[in-house]
């Protein structure tokens, strides 16, 4: 079923990029989402700072996987960047927002200031993880497309109910996984609070997975295809319940770090069971499924995805080595110094 | 107004608004890496309270420019998919390579730049400034790459015809080494550091008006009109370089920019001026001959004119010779500024030049400005071509985008983009204005210095 040519090479590394940006954005995205909860100006601070040093590393795996896709699949980059063109754009002013957000929040006291950057940056992340969400559920669902493989539906058609459902799931996962990273970087009054909210993201989340796995069951049935006919495969889904059991039972013991390892797990495992039932196909078209997008007739020339393969083989390991040694640097909880946002 | 003039428009507002960031970025980077190093070398607090002022400018750059940037990776997709359809295997690489090379080293190493200070010691400081340097400067390289196969491009042949003809690489080394690329990097790495070197000249111009933190603003003089005027003179060459690489490449672009338009051989350079494209002729202070000289150094040598090209053919001629002449006027003022500035401080009297000093204090609009032109210059020059001789710029738009989809996002990009210059430049004017912070002078925790060395602190 799964030739390893260097097309699936690719298909499978443009994933590891947006997984990579699912665990890494996911949780200061979260974070975002939890901001507005805190009420008052030191706890926002420190919900700011837990990220702070890591956040525009987090977002560089967008960048590269867009950069990544543009060069393996360019037919995908430009169906997909084009077709879900308001979108998007919607989903730049959303990271725009809360990227400087976090920069200018806190450089000035005015109530006013922190109050408006606040919002924008709350607002901008759940923006952002909303219209991630959206975006995956309508490839998952497939989008019309023409034979010349161009976007043939419209903006509106892209917000039906399944992509929503997606895009709350989202959100709620983000949620989850921006709580729990938060439990690691705080203590006291605050590290209280985040248990709650964790808590209850924990379930906004569990409620909203179940709801989202009944749907594609029910009206998306070509997203269990493969599964369908490789029935080992369904290993990788009881490996994705698990995960997700796992993360209450790793927080009910108070073994934060644990429950932070399983949400990533559980985005890993959720990816894979997304991207093998998507193979071959990058975009799958509906109605007309021959006209799909995939791995071959969307992807670069052989050459160019073998000199990317090197680029990434050299590039992927260093860039591995110095995200952890900087994790390191900054590991523990959020001390604030005048450096701090 | 149609989708191609709304889309040309956008992009020129996004990539012009993402401009103003990553050359300051640039720049100051090799600021901070000179600050850093001298206090490593002298022990003078002074300097690490240098670091760390510019250390929060930087910050302040580096987040816009983030920000900002990830539009552009975008938009590419959105507005220009044909023109991503076509390019992809080419031009896409070298975008790829920018974010594994040098996006995760800058913004990586960024964090131990901004918060790290209590937490490592001064030498892995310094090496984490370093790094954040050099992915800015590897990040300018990959899309200079990039801009400059749109320029000249090289080591591809051409697949399929018609809608579904595309570029196909043929040779990775040829595509990043085309004929423009090493002269075109040079010309903006030496715009970026004349960026960093004129803001860090302004910034202590206006501190030695004021009489404020006096210290502080002449050793940042000092570093800020060396690298101002090495910067401001390598650019010259560049520039001239640059130019006969036009000439020998894209030879349209060169008659557009000084508004020839018939062969001439003795073809004369116009010093100041305007293009009357109705008599088709340039109008203004000419010096006979030193267009032939500067192109392909020999007076004698003739200068393809735009009649030599199909009227389809020509890039738009009023607006190219303006942007590069502005460009060329700016950079030479820049280099007598930074020389004089240099002369100045040599002889110690900088200070009682007040005059000197409030020009100091504006020639940061000078590579802003200067950098903005030159990139309009460069990209209207290339016109009517996307991808020179490849591809027209009608023909890279996305074919699925209306003019009214693209009017709302120019709206509401417009309106951002005001919003957040001028967060910006408050936030700037307000930390310019507050100064470098008094604590930096006596560097403590992991930074402090040796006990010996506070102690014969009276040697500075």
């Amino acid at each position: 079923m799964i030739t390893f040519d260097l097309n699936t090479i690719w298909f499978i590394l443009v994933g590891v990029l947006f997984t990579g940006y699912a665990m890494l954005d996911g949780f200061d995205l979260g974070i975002g989402a939890l901001h507005l909860f805190a009420r008052k100006d030191e706890e926002r601070r420190i919900l700011l700072n837990s990220i702070g040093p890591v956040w525009d590393g987090n977002e560089v795996w967008l960048v590269t996987g867009g950069g990544a896709l543009f060069a393996a699949f360019p037919d995908v980059y430009a169906t997909v960047f084009s077709g879900f063109y308001l979108a998007f754009v919607l989903l730049l002013f959303a990271l725009i927002f809360r990227a400087v957000a976090i920069e200018f929040r806190s450089k000035q006291p005015m109530r006013w200031w922190r109050q408006m950057w606040d919002i924008g940056f709350a607002a901008g992340s759940v923006l952002s993880a909303l219209l991630i969400g959206v975006a995956m559920g309508n490839i998952a669902w497939g989008i019309p497309i023409d034979d010349r493989g161009e976007f043939a539906g419209s903006f509106l058609g892209l917000l039906h109910p399944y992509p929503l459902l997606l895009g709350v799931t989202t959100v709620a996962l983000f949620m989850m996984h921006g709580a729990i990273y938060g439990l690691m970087k705080t203590e006291g009054e605050l590290h209280d609070k985040l248990r709650r909210w964790a808590m209850n993201s924990i379930i906004f989340f569990v409620v909203c997975a179940a709801m989202t796995t009944m749907a594609t069951l029910l009206y998306v049935p070509h997203m269990a295809a493969q599964i369908r006919s490789h029935p080992w495969l369904f290993s990788i889904a009881i490996a994705n319940m698990l995960c997700i059991a796992n993360i209450p039972r790793e927080f009910y013991h108070g073994r934060d770090f644990q429950a932070f390892l399983s949400s990533c797990l559980a985005m890993l495992t959720l990816m894979i069971l997304f991207g093998i039932n998507q193979y071959p196909n990058m975009v799958f078209s509906t109605p007309h499924p021959e006209n799909s997008l995939t791995i071959y007739n969307a992807a670069s020339s052989q050459k160019t995805l073998h000199i990317m393969l090197i680029i990434a083989c050299i590039g992927i390991p260093v860039v591995l080595a110095y995200t952890a040694c900087i994790y390191w640097i900054f590991r523990g909880k959020v001390k604030m110094d005048r450096h701090s946002y | 107004m149609d989708v191609l003039i709304l889309s040309r428009i956008q992009f020129g507002l996004t990539i012009g608004f993402h401009y103003i960031y990553p050359p300051l970025s640039i720049g100051l980077g090799v600021m901070l890496v000179l600050m850093e190093a001298a206090w490593l070398k002298t022990n003078n607090p002074v300097y690490h309270q240098m670091a760390k002022f510019w250390t929060s400018i930087f910050a302040l750059t580096f987040a816009l420019g983030v920000a900002t940037g990830i539009v552009m990776e975008f938009e590419f997709g959105t507005n220009w998919a044909t023109y991503s359809r076509f390019v992809g295997d080419v031009f896409g690489s070298a975008l790829a390579a920018e974010g594994i090379f040098a996006f995760f080293l800058e913004s990586g190493f960024l964090a131990v730049l901004l918060f790290g200070w209590d937490k490592v010691s001064r030498k892995v400081h310094f090496f984490a400034t370093c790094m954040v340097c050099l992915g800015a400067h590897f990040s300018a390289v990959w899309i200079t790459v990039a801009n400059s196969w749109m320029q000249t491009p090289t080591g591809y042949k051409i697949e399929g015809d018609g809608l579904h003809a595309r570029a196909v690489i043929t040779s990775f080394w040829d595509m990043v080494m085309s004929p423009s690329s090493g002269d075109r990097l040079f010309h903006t790495l030496c715009g970026a550091w004349q960026a960093g070197a004129f803001l860090v000249i302004s910034v202590a111009a206006w501190y030695l008006l004021k009489k404020k933190h006096t210290e502080f603003a002449r050793c940042s003089l000092r570093i800020g009109l060396t690298v101002g005027l090495i910067a401001s003179l390598l650019q010259a060459v560049s520039g001239h370089v640059s130019a006969q690489g036009v000439a020998r490449n894209q030879p349209a672009k060169l008659a557009a920019f000084e508004g020839l338009y018939n062969t001439t051989s003795n073809a004369p350079l116009t010093l100041v001026g305007y293009v009357d494209e109705q008599k088709q002729e340039a109008i203004g202070l000419q010096v006979p001959g030193l267009l032939s000289f500067l192109a392909h150094d020999d007076v004698h040598a003739p200068v393809i004119g735009l009649n030599d090209f199909k009227p389809e053919d020509r890039p738009p001629v009023s607006s190219s010779f303006f942007f590069f002449h502005g460009m060329v006027a700016i950079g030479t003022a820049l280099i007598l500024v930074a020389a004089l500035g240099t002369f100045f401080s040599w002889r110690r009297v900088l200070a009682q030049k007040r005059w000197m000093l409030w020009i100091l204090v504006f020639s940061v609009l000078g590579p802003e400005l200067a950098n903005q032109m030159g990139w309009f210059a460069a990209e209207v020059g290339r016109q009517p071509w996307i991808v020179y001789g490849l591809l027209r710029t009608p023909e890279g738009l996305s074919a699925v985008v209306k003019a009214n989809t693209v009017l709302t996002s120019l709206v509401l990009f417009t309106f951002i983009y005001l919003l957040l210059f001028a967060a910006f430049i408050y936030l700037l004017n307000y930390k310019i204005q507050h100064g470098p912070h008094e604590d930096d002078l006596v560097p403590h925790g992991k930074l402090a210095l040796p006990d010996e060395l506070v102690r014969s602190k009276e040697r500075f």
